[in-house]
């Protein structure tokens, strides 16, 4: 049983100006094509023409929708998610503790890497933590021993041990 | 390499996105010198051998307004660490859980969960009420919000 909500994580007394045009901008349409295509695509001879049926709207429809919201930049990309570690590559999430006087440069050097996925500042010592992906997992350590030669600051690496949920699913 | 040829070309070619018209496999297969029936049995293949997870469209959430993203560290007993993992995992807030492994002594948390909200103020009131029901609270946490994103692509794989 999954009981607490992501939608109910918006709070309407909060809804400032900027939620309000953004919700002007991504019409009901938009919202049920993000909504339901996230959770998956056929795989058929004219994949968008059957995903459109079960929305209601054309094919022609859905592929102009989906295209605006790539062009805009709502949408990262519309395609196949891989299993990296199937595919016989390497993931490994990884933080670094970066002084604010050198974290821009940082943050340019390392994102330099092709390997480097995603890359996020927060809020702690460990101020960097960015996502690699390697084609092989022996390439993780080498990468790694690569970022800390090329910025001077050690990299911790926490891989995953065991998963317990994925279900990143954002309801809009 | 668990990919032949045709499968690693077949990857490459989709990895950044299917083509937006009416037989995309169609359109794939043309430039692989292959017919849209054999791409579409390839697609399967990888599909039903898991290193597809699956298709279908990828979103910004920050642009989606899911802009307070915050990675809730815990630092669990190790004995403990299976039934507060399935725990966490099962409440939707949570969008990802996994247990890493802690790097001491700067880092002893061992169990990871994001939640994603709209606003940074709801996201704690969720974690507080997470920590509540589960019976949490003598389990050390630091809730880690994102500041700045710099970079957000699918990884590559070939």
């Amino acid at each position: 049983m999954r009981y607490c909500s992501v939608a109910s994580a918006s709070s309407s007394a909060a809804q400032n100006i900027s939620d309000l045009l953004r919700d002007l901008l991504l019409d009901a349409i938009d919202r049920a094509i993000i909504n339901q295509l996230q959770k998956g695509f056929p795989i058929c001879e004219r994949p968008y023409q059957e995903a459109a049926q079960s929305l209601g709207i054309s094919e022609t429809e859905l592929i102009q929708r989906l295209q605006a919201m790539l062009d805009d930049k709502r949408l990262s990309r519309f395609g196949p998610l891989y299993h990296a570690e199937r595919m016989g590559g390497g993931l490994s999430l990884c933080a670094m503790a970066v002084p604010a006087e050198d974290f821009d440069e940082v943050a340019v050097q390392v994102n330099r890497f092709p390997e480097v996925a995603h890359n996020y500042a927060r809020d702690h010592d460990l101020n960097m933590w960015f996502v690699l992906a390697t084609e092989t997992p022996q390439r993780i350590d080498e990468v790694l021993k690569e970022i800390q030669a090329r910025t001077g600051y050690p990299v911790y690496n926490m891989p995953k041990k065991q998963e317990f949920f994925v279900g990143l699913h954002f309801e809009v | 390499m668990v990919l032949n040829d045709a499968e690693q070309q077949l990857i490459s070619l989709i990895q950044g996105g299917l083509p937006l018209s009416s037989r995309p496999w169609a359109e794939i297969g043309r430039k692989m010198n292959m017919d849209e029936e054999d791409v579409l049995q390839q697609v399967r293949s990888l599909q039903e051998r898991g290193l597809i997870k699956r298709f279908g469209l990828v979103v910004r959430h920050h642009e989606l307004g899911y802009t307070a993203n915050a990675m809730v560290v815990w630092d669990v007993p190790d004995d403990q660490v299976q039934s507060v993992g399935e725990a966490l995992g099962r409440h939707d807030c949570v969008t990802l859980c996994y247990q890493r492994p802690r790097r001491l002594p700067e880092w002893p948390y061992n169990l990871f969960c994001m939640i994603h909200g709209k606003d940074r103020e709801r996201v704690l009131e969720i974690i507080d009420e997470l920590v509540e029901t589960e019976g949490l609270q003598d389990i050390p946490h630091e809730v880690l919000f994102s500041g700045e994103r710099f970079k957000q692509r699918g990884a590559k794989y070939l």
